[in-house]
């Protein structure tokens, strides 16, 4: 259970993000979610979209430093406190995330990225603790 | 094989042969060139002062400044008639320096090419590709006659469109390229950016590389590219002197020989122009013995390397210089420390998730030196801690090699400038507002 984010690594300079946004373009590569991270020199960014593989292939291509992550997207009921479950049990199971970042909140439930350390640790918690996931 | 017999004689028959030479040039441009006579007399040497080899430091130097001053044929020793070629440096600053070749010279170049084409291994078997400019620059053209002259096939195609050299090169089966060491790698990184292994899908078995420094780590990094059983050698040479053909590496790597029969070598502390016993590293002077159109006398080069004397393994006695390890106008001083870009680069290529291309950019803030050096990541990662390590054992590299910090800049692949000549590393905007 596992779905493929395209990370990107770009310099923290004007028309950066433009570019990467022109090559996925070009190639028909559909973005559902994007979160950038940064320095004050450089950032990543990560990129949910509907063709992973495409859009990687497209992006190294074109001279960008981009690879394919797998990431788990987490199904959370619009309800306070059910991130915060799923939170706690993270934290129980010792399960180490590397980042999160949201992914939708139309529907009945929300949907959210997360990057965790150990992918196999990661689907025998959710799957143990019934955390609803699913795989783009 | 070797070339010339002038390759192996023994130490007493060179220097008698350096000897007969240099008193015969040292004749010929006191009478003919009359900015080297005010000069010899200046000093108050004469030519029948030259007895020995050793009575060199008696002669007044020649520098690149000298040649802009009679700019441009005041220090040729022939009438213009003589003279069957002209060549000229590019001159980025102020006038360019002019070089003229008679007949003979084009002779001896044709020579001194030869002997380094078989130096790195090259035969009449050979296709060899010549991607240095054609034009007012040396290179291309002293290649192109040194390898004709050893029955090798010329492929002229001159630099730019890398894809079309890479077409002449599978299509051709191209065995020997020629090429700065920096485009080499870009004509590989084309390669495999259309689909061709350089190693398997053609047929480059001898680099001769020049025109800029062969690093270790970049001869290392060509091999990754090209081979590894590629015989990669360099040469060295200037157009003042003649051009390439100055010295070459043989496949023994240990320094470039030099064709001393034509050009006699010393080492000078560069700054007070005292002559340094053999072995010493210093700046490179070279008086032109054999050549009718502009024999210099005593030009410093600005390159810093030491000689060895020593009878080589390849069977040659030539005078070997060391590899560069920099111009001395090339040297950065950099908070007091004298930091040569070769340096960089050998960081820079040690560390596997950078390419070899990088550019180095020296600013003043306040009273203080800044150091950045803008490398390419080649390497994909999803992670800040990977590139914060990257980063900080890059610059922890630096600090061992130069003893300064450095902040590392790193890069998307494909930002930095690529270069098809000499390439051009440093920005130095010290002296800039």
């Amino acid at each position: 259970m596992a779905s493929k984010q395209i990370s990107v690594f770009i310099e923290n300079r004007k028309g950066r993000l433009g570019e990467v946004l022109d090559v996925l373009k070009e190639n028909a590569v559909n973005i559902l979610s994007l979160s950038i991270a940064d320095t004050s020199e450089y950032g990543l960014l990560r990129i949910i979209s509907d063709a992973p593989q495409k859009g990687q292939e497209a992006l190294s291509k074109a001279g960008f430093s981009a690879m394919l992550t797998d990431v788990v997207i987490l199904q959370v009921p619009h309800t306070p406190g059910a991130l915060q479950n799923i939170l706690r049990v993270i934290s129980d199971e010792e399960l180490g995330i590397e980042y999160m970042y949201g992914l939708s909140v139309a529907g009945e439930e929300a949907s959210i990225v997360v990057k965790p350390s150990d992918l196999e640790k990661a689907n025998a918690v959710f799957e143990k603790h019934q955390v609803d996931t699913i795989d783009l | 094989m070797i070339w010339s017999k002038e390759e192996t004689l023994s130490r007493a028959e060179m220097e008698a042969l350096q000897l007969s030479r240099l008193q015969e040039t040292v004749a010929r441009v006191y009478e003919k060139v009359p900015y080297y006579r005010a000069k010899m007399d200046e000093k108050g040497v004469k030519p029948q002062d030259i007895k020995t080899l050793a009575d060199l430091a008696k002669l007044p130097f020649t520098t690149k400044q000298d040649m802009r001053d009679t700019y441009p044929f005041g220090l040729f020793a022939v009438p213009k008639d003589q003279l069957v070629r002209i060549h000229a440096s590019s001159g980025t600053t102020g006038k360019p320096t002019v070089v003229g070749y008679t007949r003979g010279d084009l002779d001896t170049w044709t020579d001194c090419v030869s002997r380094i084409a078989c130096m790195g291994g090259a035969t009449s078997k050979d296709v060899a590709q010549i991607c240095f400019g054609y034009g007012m620059f040396t290179g291309a053209l002293g290649l192109h006659y040194g390898l004709e002259n050893i029955g090798a096939a010329i492929v002229p195609s001159s630099t730019g469109n890398s894809e079309k050299q890479l077409m002449y090169m599978k299509d051709f089966n191209t065995s020997l390229l020629v090429a700065t060491p920096s485009y080499a790698l870009r004509l590989a990184e084309v390669a495999r950016e259309t689909g061709i292994d350089p190693k398997t899908d053609l047929g480059v078995k001898i680099a001769l590389v020049g025109s800029e420094l062969l690093t270790d780590a970049m001869r290392e990094e060509m091999h990754n590219a090209w081979g590894r059983d590629v015989l990669i050698t360099s040469n060295y040479g200037m157009s003042e002197l003649m051009g390439p053909g100055v010295s070459g590496e043989c496949l023994e790597h240990c320094g470039m020989h030099i064709n001393e029969d034509y050009f006699l070598p010393e080492i000078i502390d560069s700054v007070t122009g005292e002559v340094l016993p053999a072995g010493e590293k210093g700046e490179l002077v070279i008086t032109c013995i054999k050549k009718e159109g502009l024999p210099l006398i005593r030009y410093r080069t600005k390159d810093v390397t030491r000689l060895f004397y020593e009878p080589c393994a390849c069977g040659r006695t030539t005078c070997r210089m060391e590899n560069l390890s920099g111009r001395s106008d090339d040297m950065l001083k950099i908070r007091g420390v004298n930091v040569f870009p070769g340096q960089i680069e050998e960081v820079v290529l040690s560390v596997p998730e950078l390419g070899p291309h990088y550019e180095i950019i020296v600013e003043r803030e306040g009273y203080t030196d800044k150091l950045t050096v803008r490398v390419e990541l080649v390497k994909a990662t999803d992670s800040f801690a990977e590139l914060q390590r990257i980063e900080q054992t890059t610059r922890n590299k630096l600090k061992v090699v130069l003893g300064l910090d450095a902040k590392i800049r790193l890069e998307s692949p494909n930002t930095l400038q690529r270069f098809e000549g000499k390439a051009k590393r440093i920005k130095d905007l010290r002296n800039q507002k």
